[in-house]
């Protein structure tokens, strides 16, 4: 507390947020991990339901959003997918904040220019720049953004409601190559392996800076910071695969826990394959 | 070379880029036996605790495990594999890289289900072992927000899971606070009746007696000696020379006239 106020005595608010900033972001990443997976383990909807039974279903849902060719249908999609997540205990600050958001910016960074690139029926002149945005390049962009976030809102949902190592167990169930579904597993292990450097290297700078850097020390602190990091991470990883092989893995996704489909399993699958099935019978 | 050796190495050799870990290193661990592996950091412990687990393979040389030969090739045959798992477990140095399962059970249920036991007994023997190892209330906890001397009980636990008759660790004190060592220390001794091969690598002279029959003694990567714990002890100038006693061992030493000064130089 004190060290924060020293520093933003000395160099200002936009000054400390780099090294900062970037400490506090690594530890709420981590500390969201956390929250996840308290949530997949807890009750609601989707946890109760059979992890492959939950990875077919949401797999229909998210092709049926991309079969879709009718906006009408995709916010019907979207109001699914939130009542799935209000059914699972999953806020929607929580998509907002790690899905919807994050969708917008990239996905909106491509949708833009169709709405002023797309021939049709013009809607509106932009002003200063006299572009006309037409009505069939805001249907054009809105399929984009809309498909995008209901995809995604789907794709967390699972991950947001099933144990990491039983979404692994799901995929290898319903046939997807073990070298994918290690690589995946590997992937994010090694992600936690990184961000835990990450803190730990930019807590111990945090700790050892204690005069006025100008912009060019500071990008150089974080370049170099970063090359270290990833040197360290890398070893790091490396030492974790070995302990990993070392207990007997071999790629393969082994659990104590066994899968159990009930009828409500069933239920929900057939639900989930009608909507896709439904779209493609009604040619919408 | 015989069926009687845990392990027999015959000249190995192991570079990592740029640098020597292991230069002609033979020696042999018979059944049963406790030895420690003494060395300076850097001296090729750690490395050597790795080849002996076939997580590296040597680059020159032969090491026969069980006394047939330890290779690449072997171990990718799943019977092989399984088979020497079951046998060799190793406790890393830093149980953080060792510690990946989200909580300590199912960290422990790991390596047996690795090794495809059947899920009742994996179920029995996690239970047996959070209780041997006094960690039960701790079984739904995340393994990487425990305390170190946690930390270091259950990586313990997730290794001796599967019973291996020989087990490896890798300074097995180091960072941990006095009472988390007195009781991994306490753990060594009391598995002296249990009849495993243990082999401890470590720079603490203080531990070597009460956990180790017989001492082997690496510098650069080549093995400096071999002995019993109280011969390799007392041997003062051979501790100096492989970087293992500090100053005041040296005074002591020189008042005592166990010093050869020519090795000082």
């Amino acid at each position: 507390m004190e060290e924060s106020s020293f520093v933003r005595e000395r160099h200002g608010h936009g000054r400390r947020r780099d090294l900062e900033g970037f400490t506090r972001g690594l530890s709420g990443v981590l500390e969201h991990a956390l929250d996840a997976e308290a949530l997949a383990a807890g009750g609601g909807l989707l946890q109760g339901i059979d992890p492959r039974i939950k990875l077919l279903a949401l797999l229909a849902l998210i092709v049926s959003a991309v079969l879709t060719r009718s906006l009408v249908s995709l916010a019907l999609l979207f109001a699914l997918a939130l009542a799935l997540a209000l059914a699972s205990r999953v806020g929607l600050a929580r998509l907002a904040g790690q899905v919807w958001l994050g969708v917008l910016l990239f996905s909106g960074v491509i949708a833009l220019p169709a709405l002023v690139m797309v021939p049709g029926e013009a809607l509106v002149q932009l002003p200063l720049l006299h572009w006309t945005v037409t009505l069939q390049g805001l249907r054009s962009a809105a399929f984009l953004l809309g498909r995008a976030e209901v995809c995604a809102t789907f794709a967390l949902l699972l991950i947001l409601t099933t144990p990491w190592p039983h979404v692994l167990k799901a995929l290898r169930a319903v046939g997807v190559p073990l070298v994918v579904v290690a690589i995946l597993g590997l992937t994010h292990r090694y992600l936690f392996v990184l961000l835990q450097s990450a803190l730990q290297s930019f807590e111990a700078r945090r700790s050892r800076t204690l005069g006025p850097m100008d912009s060019a020390q500071r990008r150089r602190a974080i370049a170099g910071g970063a090359g270290a990091l990833l040197g360290k991470a890398y070893q790091l990883s490396g030492e974790v695969h070995l302990a990993m092989v070392s207990r007997g893995y071999r790629g393969e996704v082994h659990l104590l826990d066994d899968f159990r489909t009930r009828p409500r399993d069933w239920l929900l699958l057939l639900a989930a394959l009608a909507v896709p099935a439904l779209l493609l019978w009604s040619g919408r | 070379m015989s069926a009687d050796y845990a392990f027999e190495l015959h000249d190995v050799g192991y570079a990592y880029p740029q640098v020597s870990a292991l230069d002609g290193l033979s020696m042999r661990v018979p059944y049963g036996q406790r030895i420690a592996l003494l060395g300076a950091n850097g001296s090729g412990k750690s490395t050597l605790l790795r080849l002996l687990d076939a997580l590296y393979f040597a680059q020159r040389g032969e090491i026969r495990a069980f006394g047939t030969p330890l290779s690449e090739a072997a171990m990718q045959e799943e019977a092989v594999n399984f088979a020497f798992r079951r046998r060799v477990g190793l406790v890393f140095q830093n149980p953080d890289v060792q510690l990946f399962n989200p909580t300590v059970f199912d960290e422990l249920a790991f390596g047996p289900l690795q090794l495809g036991w059947p899920k009742g007994l994996i179920r029995e023997r996690v239970a047996a072992m959070l209780e041997r190892f006094s960690i039960a209330p701790l079984k739904d906890r995340a393994p990487h927000r425990l305390s170190g001397g946690e930390k270091k009980r259950v990586a313990l636990a997730a290794v001796l899971i599967v019973e291996p008759e020989v087990l490896l660790l890798d300074e097995p004190t180091a960072a941990l606070d006095p009472q988390s060592q007195g009781e991994v220390i306490r753990f060594l001794v009391e598995g002296r009746e249990s009849g495993r091969t243990v082999i401890t690598a470590t720079h603490d002279l203080d531990m070597v007696e009460a956990i180790a029959d017989r001492v082997f003694v690496l510098a650069d990567g080549r093995l400096a000696a071999e002995g019993t714990p109280a011969e390799i002890l007392r041997d003062h100038a051979l501790l100096h020379a492989c970087q293992l006693n500090h100053s005041h061992w040296q005074v002591q030493a020189e008042e005592e006239g166990h010093v050869h000064h020519q090795l000082d130089r």
